[in-house]
């Protein structure tokens, strides 16, 4: 199996990778303008699909490198697009009603990492593979999963609330490439088309959002209570 | 074997309705349409329950799984779909401005059938996963679709929430598939049995983990609280037949995800733990639904309370476990979702008729509404789990059920709390029963269609309530013991 057996070079780049991904979130938590976000998104997807292509080569799965030319299309070009069209039509650049300050998320999202590697080291401690580089895929998924639960709750912009949506997405589909590069290609494909139907719907609910409330501020959404 | 060839013709049915309901102009007409699908998806759901065994076939080079259990949630929901349909035909007519988009309002009630009847017999846990994402995005819509500012909220907070939530269980799936690799090797095909297989063979703590995180996840979808906050508002601003969709089809759709993983843990070391932690949220859920059932000012949200509740209570019932749990929880499904579609539609006709969703606002129902009035009345002593109804038999099956397991305090507080919440719903109903004549005497009358389905649903649960049929019993019986709680 492939976690098994990595040359140190394989090792190194596949984590490497993981951690600029995992950077690029902070890049996300650290700003308050939707358009960093979005370019952080697409930068942290193209690293993904780096990493499919990577772990494609390594591990001898071809059907990976297909993954990965999708993966920068879709998740890396074409979200990142619809996004920005999102955010030009309806002018939110910023995020205005932010929480936390940038740097009190910072460190929160610092917590987050420190819990998710804990986690990640008793499990691979419990598995006996706690000197292999499981520890830090677990460790990237979970981080990446916490941050974007992190910025749904800190972030009041419908746009925001997406791209939380898409860095625990991202994270799964991150640590996916890992831990279970054989997972059936099918199951892969599907995933990555039903993300481009999710933020569609998303797309389309936001323009009803911002038409018929004139905001798109989910902290005044509060007719319904109770 | 037939019975694959019967679920593609459920699913060509429907996706014809869609199909017709896009193309044709006509709201009417759409109607009549997406009527007639829902009659032949009931019949061929029949034929389906009567040919299924309860122990399963696998079709279609293993992605689909024909069980006893799948065929059950879809049976379900088709009887859901039929009333729901039949109702919308009425409802959806006097629902002013929105002519022009009747047809697109049966192209998403169709889609969203066809969703819901992909996900019960996916045999790919990552494909069931995609069914149930699936039913959320057009499920949105339906919520969202008369574009007034509370239903537009509605569905936002829906799809965000449930987004989330569904990826907890994605990543629970992720983690599975990951534990199978270590006894199967890299790439293997995944199915409910292969991940039945690697379970016993797997580290607990990992194991743990994923369960966890499928239950908070398909929870979520479940509306177990404390993540049911979605619920009440999805299901208290979409018209009233996607009320009842949401309610009498949908959440069961959900908890067959959690029950098969529960079902896939079978033997292990955390069993036992998996089953106290369903235990533990829908005796949470029992008490939020109670609470908040006790304090609302709102008809629908009244009803969407309740469903927490009843998701509760079959949460209970399979977390409790053994043959009388799991059996009553599966009558409990199809009770239920008869019961809860009777709620919706009274209290969606009552809406149009008293023009508010106030509970205040609606008055002394009976002066005006004699025979529905009575029929919506019988529906709401019903479900609150009253004799003679169904959902009394099955209630009480359950709580037998716990008092054969380890969770008898859960036994204890399931009935205190199912008594405060007899108490507190029909509260409710008094008020709108008899109090003060309202100013303004409602001028509506209502048509054949606004009220048959709820007389229809109200004969069966009295019937299923009146008398437990034997052969209910034994297949309800073999899909017990066909998920290990024989």
């Amino acid at each position: 199996m492939l976690i098994f057996h990595l040359d140190p070079l394989a090792s190194a780049i596949f984590s490497l990778l993981a951690i600029l991904a995992l950077i690029l979130a902070f890049v996300m938590l650290g700003s308050h303008w939707v358009k960093n976000h979005i370019y952080a998104f697409a930068a942290e997807s193209w690293v993904i699909a780096a990493l499919s292509a990577a772990v494609g080569v390594y591990g001898h799965y071809p059907e990976l490198l297909f993954i990965a030319v999708l993966t920068a299309l879709l998740r890396g070009s074409l979200l990142p697009y619809m996004l920005l069209r999102i955010v030009n039509d309806l002018k939110q650049s910023r995020e205005f009603t932010p929480l936390l300050q940038p740097a009190s998320s910072l460190v929160l999202g610092g917590l987050l990492v420190l819990f998710s590697f804990a986690l990640a080291h008793r499990l691979g401690v419990r598995m006996q593979l706690a000197d292999s580089i499981v520890v830090l895929a677990l460790t990237t998924m979970f981080a990446l999963k916490l941050i974007g639960f992190l910025m749904l709750v800190l972030r009041a912009e419908a746009v925001s609330a997406i791209l939380g949506l898409l860095v625990i997405e991202n994270g799964i589909f991150l640590g996916s490439q890992i831990l279970v590069p054989g997972m059936p290609l099918l199951l892969e494909l599907v995933i990555l088309f039903d993300l481009l139907i999710i933020v569609s719907t998303f797309g389309l609910l936001i323009r009803y959002l911002h038409r018929e409330l004139g905001t798109t501020s989910s902290r005044e959404l509060t007719r319904l209570v109770g | 074997m037939m019975a694959p060839y019967l679920i593609y013709a459920i699913w060509g049915v429907t996706l014809l309705a869609v199909v017709a309901c896009w193309a044709w102009q006509d709201g009417r007409g759409a109607g009549m349409v997406n009527l007639a699908a829902a009659v032949i998806d009931f019949v061929l759901t029949c034929v389906l329950l009567s040919t299924v065994p309860a122990k399963g076939a696998t079709a279609l080079n293993d992605y689909l799984l024909l069980d006893g259990f799948g065929v059950w949630v879809m049976f379900c929901l088709a009887i859901v779909y039929l009333l729901a349909s039949v109702y919308a035909l009425g409802y959806m007519r006097r629902m002013h401005g929105e002519e022009a988009r009747l047809n697109r309002f049966y192209m998403l009630f169709a889609a969203f059938a066809l969703t819901m009847f992909l996900a019960p017999v996916q045999n790919n846990p990552g494909l069931y996963w995609i069914a149930i994402d699936l039913t959320t995005i057009v499920s949105a819509f339906l919520v969202g679709f008369q574009r007034a500012p509370e239903s537009i909220e509605a569905a936002w907070k829906y799809i965000v929430i449930v987004s989330a939530g569904l990826g907890l269980a994605l990543l629970g799936t992720v983690l599975f598939y990951w534990a199978g690799t270590f006894v199967f090797g890299p790439v293997y095909d995944m199915t409910w049995a292969s991940f039945g297989a690697i379970a016993p063979k797997t580290e607990s703590v990992l194991l743990l983990l994923s369960f966890l995180l499928v239950l908070a996840g398909f929870g979520t979808k479940v509306g177990l609280a404390p993540m049911h906050t979605w619920l009440p508002d999805a299901h208290s601003e979409g018209p009233a037949p996607v009320s009842a969709m949401l309610s009498g089809a949908l959440l069961n759709c959900a908890m067959l995800g959690i029950v098969r993983f529960l079902g896939i843990l079978r033997g292990t070391a955390i069993s036992g733990f998996a089953h106290t932690a369903l235990v533990l949220l829908g005796a949470f859920s029992l008490l939020v639904a109670a609470l908040f059932i006790t304090r609302q000012t709102v008809i629908k949200r009244l009803a969407a309370y309740s469903s927490v509740e009843h998701m509760g209570v079959i949460a209970l019932g399979f977390g409790f476990g053994g043959p009388l749990g799991t059996i009553g929880a599966l009558y409990h499904m199809l009770n239920h979702s008869l019961t809860k579609s009777l709620v919706f539609f009274g209290a969606g006709n009552m809406m149009h008729a008293f023009e508010s969703k106030e509970i205040g606002r609606i008055r002394r129902v009976l002066d005006y509404f004699p025979r529905s009035g009575a029929v919506w009345l019988a529906g709401a002593v019903a479900i609150t789990g009253a004799p003679p109804f169904g959902l009394f038999l099955s209630e009480l099956t359950i709580l037998r059920g716990g008092m054969q397991g380890h969770d008898i305090w859960a036994v204890w507080w399931m009935a205190v709390l199912l008594i405060v919440i007899f108490i507190g719903f029909l509260d409710k109903f008094r008020a709108m029963y008899f109090g003060p004549r309202p100013e303004h005497a409602p001028q509506m009358k209502l048509h054949f269609v606004d009220v048959a389905p709820m007389v229809l649903a109200l004969a069966a649960i009295l019937l299923l309530g009146l008398w437990w049929l034997p052969a209910i019993w034994q297949h309800l019986a073999a899909i017990a013991a066909q998920l290990g709680e024989g």
